[in-house]
């Protein structure tokens, strides 16, 4: 187990470890939702709320139920349920789980909230196949993270997604007063401007690391 | 079954078989309609795996495995699955092809797969496979959507291939791990290609490259 504090892990997962700009996850929705800040800063927030709490379900279905009763003697953490190993489960049962969660949300907040419902609506189901949610469960199990630096790592793996859509919206939006050669125009011109966005990224590092 | 066609299958009656129909499908996924470059799909793993060939070709081995295997099973059970329930099908389809995948990488390369990290598992997510599945493979019969698979994989592949080929070489110096006679030895490695940043020049360029060569697509034009 990784001795970093949830606090660390949170702030890195914003800044040096950004899940979009060095792990790439999220890619799909980054580039197509990015046109407007209005847009990918509703996405954002749909993005970061589903993001933590699928990491603190899936920590919970992986440690209580998937892995087998020595490795988790080994972790040193509570027996599991079924003793048996099911981690090569882990793929199937963890989309199944975001599958369930973004729908249940979708019909909580269509219930509740139907004004919220119209502004994220269409989000919703389209995170189920964002990577990034997927990505930062399975980055959990690898870095064998614990309960509260899974939910730090979940948060500000969220918010940092969040934070970089947003900042692509607002140079796209920019953009739309250049004169770029017409090849490059759209996906190409966002992929270099992400490029040059990931550069000054790169300027926190050494501020906190993780793995 | 025979005399109660699918509306879709009607599309490939007036060019005579199904196979007449195949090295058309073979040529759309794999140039006209690029899944990575047209397209622009599943570029997570293409962005994370490309800093190595090595890795790009294993990638896009996955990506060619799952997709076939995928596309076979939604094809053949296309005609049973409630269209409600289709997506969640799709997935575990897909899920169970990329476990396999994961499984067989493990035991026998556990280097490649320590490597590759997460993203094998990411292939689930990759909007490609998702993609073909729906709007391929559920409307056509099984040998056409294999060949789709064979096809998309192919064209995501390849793509894979030039950008890892590039990002290798200039990051590295070497190509395969292996130096280069006569370059290696006065070429000063660009760090930056290997990192994030690299990825996304690396992709940009190699997108606008195919826009130009293929001229802009119909709604790219807007």
């Amino acid at each position: 187990m990784s001795e970093t504090s949830a606090w660390v892990i949170f702030i890195a997962a914003i800044f040096t470890n950004n899940i979009l700009l060095t792990n790439f996850l999220g890619m799909c929705s980054f580039i197509a939702c990015s046109g407007q800040i209005k847009t990918s800063l509703g996405l954002g927030t749909a993005v970061t709320f589903v993001l933590t709490m699928t990491t603190a379900i899936n920590y919970a279905v992986y440690y209580g139920i998937l892995i087998s009763a020595e490795e988790a003697a080994e972790l040193g953490r509570a027996a599991p349920l079924i003793s048996t190993d099911l981690t090569h489960l882990q793929f199937i049962v963890f989309i199944a789980v975001i599958a369930a969660f973004v729908q249940f949300v979708e019909m909580f907040v269509e219930r509740f909230s139907p004004k919220l419902y119209f502004a994220l609506g269409i989000f919703l189901p389209l995170i189920t196949v964002n990577c990034a949610i997927l990505g930062a469960s399975l980055f959990m199990i690898i870095r064998e993270y614990s309960f509260l630096q899974s939910v730090g790592f979940g948060l500000g793996a969220g918010i940092g997604w969040a934070v970089a859509i947003v900042l692509l919206a607002g140079l796209r939006q920019k953009m739309r007063y250049s004169n770029i050669p017409e090849p490059f125009q759209g996906v190409p011109i966002a992929m270099i401007v992400t490029g040059v966005l990931a550069m000054v990224f790169m300027g926190f590092a050494g501020m906190v690391s993780i793995q | 079954m025979a005399d109660n066609k699918q509306p879709a299958c009607m599309t490939c009656e007036p060019k005579g078989l199904c196979g007449g129909r195949g090295l058309l499908t073979l040529k759309e996924g794999a140039w006209a309609n690029n899944p990575l470059a047209i397209q622009v799909l599943g570029i997570c793993s293409a962005l994370a795996v490309t800093n190595r060939l090595e890795n790009s070709l294993v990638m896009g081995g996955a990506l060619i495995f799952v997709c076939v295997g995928s596309n076979l099973l939604v094809s053949l059970l296309r005609k049973v699955t409630p269209y409600r329930f289709r997506m969640i099908a799709e997935v575990s389809i897909i899920a169970t092809f990329v476990i396999l995948f994961d499984q067989f990488l493990s035991a026998f390369y556990p280097d490649m797969s320590k490597q590759l990290g997460p993203y094998v598992g990411l292939i689930i997510t990759n909007c490609i496979v998702m993609g073909r599945a729906e709007a391929f493979a559920l409307q056509n019969p099984p040998i056409l959507s294999i060949v789709d698979g064979i096809a998309n994989g192919l064209g995501y592949a390849v793509v894979l291939a030039i950008i890892g080929f590039f990002r290798e070489l200039l990051g590295a110096g070497e190509i395969l791990g292996r130096e280069i006679p006569g370059f290696s030895s006065w070429y000063t490695p660009n760090q930056l290609m290997i990192l994030a940043p690299g990825a996304f020049f690396a992709l940009g360029i190699v997108i606008g490259i195919f826009n130009a060569v293929k001229g802009p697509g119909p709604e790219e034009k807007k």
